[in-house]
């Protein structure tokens, strides 16, 4: 096939994309003895929890409520009895509200269509239907930043979108659950972008899909004619391109005015796995219970990918895999770019939960930080055209003022700066540090 | 879990390149340069380059140690990486004991004065080269002819010094019939020992592009910048200013393009900024070597832009994302 | 010959009459009347501009003292400076209590195992900002010395043996700057009791007793035994947590005896001297009892 490959412009690296699992199809996980739910799998307000302990609950009930605009129903991914409502801990060790359920048995609740069948009539629902179901199935993206979906389908007034972007880049290297849902479950993908498509109201979608996934590139292009208005965009191997404001900008050649969100450039973007969980929501009226990570790192016995529910120990999907390696000393939730390092196993999988990655002792360290040599190469990483050394610097003595007037506050934290540096500065622990402060005294000053 | 796992803030992957890694990058790229240099000037080459590196790292090593009491820092090549150019600069024939002088100025006073790698405000091997040409004007100037023995060599002029004398004489017609591009393209001519070879130059700089060690900014905005300022002044007047081609591949131009003028530490961050530096140091070089009393005028457009360097980092910021649409 | 030296004098004494009519003219334009007491009470004061008193520097602390005195007090200065500085202002001081800042964590080293270890920046803000710690109780010092850092008068130290901030009670002056700059909220500035005795909860963990003791053998459980033993109500116990108010506490020490964990802390007092053969082994049994007893806590 003949492939034009677009992508952005400014900044950007080119780590080792190390997709093992590519080719592994996703497996299911066996039922967990024991599963916990955390209540803020999603950026916003925590859900308020609706169960009691000793409450039996089925599959797919709900169990704590969305508190807020920006906030998002959560389920129970399970059959069984409450155990628990307390905190436990998440993934950055510290406790959080929680509730802990006995697996006993596996049953559903009503309403949820578990047939594997395809169903097509998705021209019947209206749009309102898409987005009330959305929001109660408790869809959140599934790309990471777990922002509420139904919030980003309730196009703000006064503006308009004009095409939905479907991000199937999966820039992170190693990571493939998306590429296995795009190769696995096309069609039901692209129901949900047309699902998508009807709840903002736009006639285009564009699926933007990066070269080393060539097998999903070539299945979807075949497919698409089935579905019209939805385009294939193949894109060049670049991180972060997966970073919203990148792709709007790869594939519709538009930026997203500093500061201001996708919506301003009449994009609404939504990640690959969470179009085929719109499909499930809306077709089947099945909650997010369930998600598909990768499990993977260099020395792990049989990498793969899992079908596995939400609060699943992540411990099990290591299990599944032949065990930690010897050598592990790094375990990461997500990405190596963007993911978290974990401090246990016992944590459970969340809505968020891209890939679990098992990195060895010899680059799970840090190395000893150099002085800056000034090379620049920060400034040419940084896909926002900013100066990450000197915003690394700034945070560090704490001026915030300046950090702010260097556009601190674009900052995406790809992690861009700290790849590219020769000298092994811990650039963007900085200018985190700094962004979280500026953010928080931006938000003062409106108060 | 056998082990305690380790945490550390994203990114969890680096890029390969390290401060050392890209020293020697740089160092490799000079390798084409100091062959043809080796094979013109013969054993002269070698042993001012070897008495420049060695008085650099031990002057490095000195200070950081009994000075400073730090852990001296010269694994990390850079200040190998200044003697090596420090001897570029230097005439092949040069008395050791006035490269000792050069490297004690280029690493205690370039470079440590101002707290070590990446804090100097000017190239340290060029500080070191200026200080050498004011106070050794004569040895400084006085490069040996090509091709001959090192001990007792005979001594001639570059062809820069050529014109800034002979052009007093004789006109610029004189000096263009004695010049001869191929030469000067393949380094059959007088000068210091790394700037005679303009190809060796080129490919060293080719392949730090090729190994992404620097952009093309920088040299290509000094090349270009001096090809059409001395371009228009020669179109104006072709017998009074010599040929643009003449001033590319003279004297130190292509070395400090590609070398000096691309120090990490004393170029600017931003690529925006790097062509304006390159564009200073450009039309600072043939206003010097014009209208200068001095015939090379290269080190000190660098070392003087080298000092606005800071000014252009707050001046000329890379292209912001999303920027554009706000206004 | 001569008319050149006359030409030169007249010239520059014109020039520097001049500028001397100029200077003159817009010192008395520009004049800024400034009350002679702020020099004087700023000259007084420590001079550190440590903003322990919330003003910016010590200058702005002399301009607002000499505005109004009431509720200001610099603790750095201490009485001594202040009563200098209401003389000068012509004021009465409004003395607070003395205070002192005191490390409400004992996780040190040897009852705190590590559980990971943490590469990166080593300030306690981004750390905190990440995750919860390098040890499995996400409540306590980071240990990474921001609170050193942050000191301008050199009184509190990590001590390596341990990972914990020490105050040298001498040299704090209780500006208050470490306790603003600590992430985990663990330094407290507490009423300062005659020879720097203290009776204080060394412990923030508000887990839950059995999570707590898994984490750090010297945390507060939450027995409540303490509470029970305080006469003076000066014990609370909030979310698994006791707090000794140092207002209300007489520093008797029962509860200190009474602690399971050794989390209620002791400073600076005499060693007991009756009762040693009958606590050593009373202390003993209760570290074995309150295990037992979790659930209830």
């Amino acid at each position: 096939m003949n492939l034009k490959f677009k992508t952005f412009t400014i900044g950007g690296v080119h780590p080792d994309d190390k997709k093992i699992t590519a080719a592994s199809p996703i497996q299911t996980l066996p039922l967990p003895q024991i599963a916990v739910i955390p209540c803020a799998m999603h950026i916003g307000a925590p859900a308020e929890i609706i169960v009691k302990r000793g409450d039996k609950v089925k599959v797919g009930q709900i169990i704590a409520t969305a508190k807020g605009f920006v906030s998002a129903n959560i389920h129970s991914s399970v059959s069984g009895t409450v155990k628990s409502i307390g905190p436990a801990p998440d993934a950055s060790g510290y406790t959080k509200q929680a509730v802990t359920i006995t697996v006993e048995g596996d049953e559903w609740a009503d309403g949820i269509d578990t047939s594997p069948d395809i169903r097509y009539d998705f021209d019947n629902i209206e749009q309102q239907e898409i987005i009330k179901r959305v929001t109660e199935n408790g869809i959140v993206g599934m790309g990471g930043a777990t922002f509420p979906t139904n919030v980003k389908l309730s196009v703000p007034l006064g503006k308009k979108a004009e095409a939905v972007l479907i991000n199937g880049v999966e820039c992170e290297p190693y990571l493939t659950a998306d590429h296995r849902v795009m190769l696995e479950h096309s069609e039901e993908m692209l129901i949900g972008v047309k699902l998508l498509m009807k709840a903002v109201n736009v006639e285009k979608a564009y699926i933007g899909i990066e070269a080393n996934k060539q097998d999903a590139i070539e299945k979807l292009i075949t497919l698409c004619p089935k579905f019209p208005g939805i385009t294939v965009v193949p894109l060049k191997l670049k991180y972060p391109q997966g970073s919203e404001k990148h792709l709007i900008k790869a594939i519709l050649n538009r930026e997203v005015p500093s500061g201001r969100l996708p919506i301003d450039a009449g994009a609404v973007v939504q990640n690959a796995g969470t179009a085929y969980a719109v499909y499930q929501a809306v077709m089947k009226n099945k909650p997010l219970i369930e998600r598909v990570v990768t499990v993977t790192g260099d020395s792990v016995k049989n990498p793969g990918n899992f079908l596995v529910r939400i609060g699943t120990p992540i411990q099990n999907l290591i299990d599944a895999v032949g065990g930690i390696p010897e050598n592990t000393g790094k375990i990461i939730s997500g990405g190596p770019m963007m993911g978290k390092a974990i401090t246990t196993t016992e944590i459970p999988v969340a809505k968020g939960t891209s890939g679990v990655l098992m990195l060895p002792e010899s680059i799970a360290h840090r190395k000893t930080a150099e002085p800056c040599i000034r090379c620049g190469k920060c400034v040419d990483a940084c896909p926002m055209g900013l100066e990450p050394y000197l915003l690394s610097a700034y945070s560090k003595k704490q001026n915030f003022e300046q950090a702010e007037l260097n556009h601190i506050a674009d900052c995406i934290e790809c992690g861009c700066c700290v790849f590219s540096c020769p000298s092994n500065r811990p650039i963007l622990d900085f200018v985190r540090f700094g962004k979280q402060n500026v953010l928080r005294i931006i938000r003062s000053r409106k108060n | 879990m056998s082990n305690i796992l380790t945490i550390s803030p994203s990114p969890h992957f680096k890029d390969k390149p390290t401060v050392k890694s890209l020293m020697f990058g740089v160092l490799t790229a000079l390798i084409p340069a100091f062959c043809v240099s080796l094979y013109v000037f013969g054993i002269g080459t070698l042993l001012t380059t070897v008495f420049s590196v060695v008085f650099c790292v031990a002057f490095e090593w000195l200070i950081t140690k009994y000075m400073l009491n730090r852990q001296p820092t010269i694994t990390d090549g850079s200040a190998i990486l200044t003697g090596v150019l420090l001897a570029f600069n230097l005439p092949s024939d040069i008395n050791p004991g006035i490269i000792l002088v050069g490297a004690l100025v280029a690493i205690g006073i370039g470079k440590m004065t101002f707290g070590g790698l990446g804090n100097n405000l000017f190239n340290p091997a060029l500080v070191g080269r200026v200080f050498l040409l004011i106070s050794f004007p004569k040895q400084m100037t006085t490069w040996p002819i090509p091709q001959q023995p090192y001990f007792d060599a005979m001594t001639g002029a570059t062809p820069l010094v050529l014109i800034k004398d002979e052009y007093r004489n004789a006109g610029v017609q004189a000096v263009d019939d004695k010049m001869n591009f191929m030469d000067m393209f393949l380094g059959i001519e007088g000068g210091s020992l790394g700037e005679i070879a303009a190809i060796a130059l080129i490919i060293g700089g080719a392949y730090m592009i090729w190994k992404k060690i620097i952009t093309w900014h920088i040299p290509t905005a000094i090349i270009a910048t001096v090809l059409i300022f001395s371009g228009l002044l020669w179109l104006i007047d072709s017998s009074t200013f010599v040929n643009p081609l003449f001033h590319i591949l003279n004297g130190g131009l292509l070395l400090g393009a590609i070398f000096m003028a691309t120090d990490y530490v004393t170029s600017p961050m931003s690529n925006p900024g790097k062509i304006v530096y390159g564009v200073g140091i450009g039309l600072l070089t043939v206003i010097i070597r014009i209208w200068g009393s001095y015939p090379e005028g290269m080190s000190f457009a660098i070392l003087i832009m080298n000092a606005v360097v800071p000014l252009i980092n707050r001046g000329f910021k890379p292209v912001r994302f999303g920027a554009t649409q706000t206004k | 010959m001569n008319s050149v030296i006359a030409i030169s004098i007249i010239t520059l004494g014109g020039i520097a009459g001049l500028a001397a009519i100029i200077l003159y003219v817009v010192s008395r334009k520009f004049k800024v009347e400034e009350d002679p007491r702020i020099d004087e009470v700023n000259e007084i004061l420590p001079g550190a501009n440590c903003g322990g008193c919330g003003y910016a520097g010590c200058r702005n602390f002399a301009e607002a003292c000499v505005k109004d005195m009431t509720g200001k007090f610099c603790n750095v200065g201490g009485a001594d400076v202040m009563n200098q500085v209401a003389k000068i202002v012509g004021a009465e001081v409004s003395a607070p209590d003395p205070l002192l800042a005191v490390v409400r964590c004992g996780g040190s080293k040897a009852c705190r195992p590590k559980t990971n270890n943490y590469e990166g920046a080593e300030t306690c803000a981004i750390v905190s900002g990440i995750y919860g710690g390098q040890t499995g109780c996400s409540f306590g010092c980071l240990g990474l010395g921001d609170c050193e850092k942050v000191c301008k008068f050199d009184a509190i130290h990590i001590n390596p043996e341990t990972g914990l901030p020490e105050i040298n009670d001498e040299k704090c002056t209780a500006c208050g700057a470490c306790v603003k700059t600590c992430p985990k909220h663990i330094i407290e500035l507490r009423k300062k009791a005659p020879k720097f005795r203290k009776v204080y909860v060394s412990c923030q963990n508000q887990d839950k007793g059995a999570t707590a003791k898994k984490a750090c053998s010297a945390a507060c459980i939450g027995c409540g035994k303490c509470v029970k033993a305080c006469a003076f109500e000066a014990i609370t116990l909030e979310n698994n947590l006791a707090y000794i108010d140092s207002q209300k506490c007489k520093m008797c020490r029962k509860c200190v005896e009474q602690c399971p964990t050794g989390a209620l802390k002791e400073e600076n007092f005499p060693p007991r001297k009756p009762k040693e053969p009958a606590t050593a082994p009373q202390t003993a049994s209760s570290t074995e009892k309150p295990q037992n007893q979790q659930p209830t806590a």
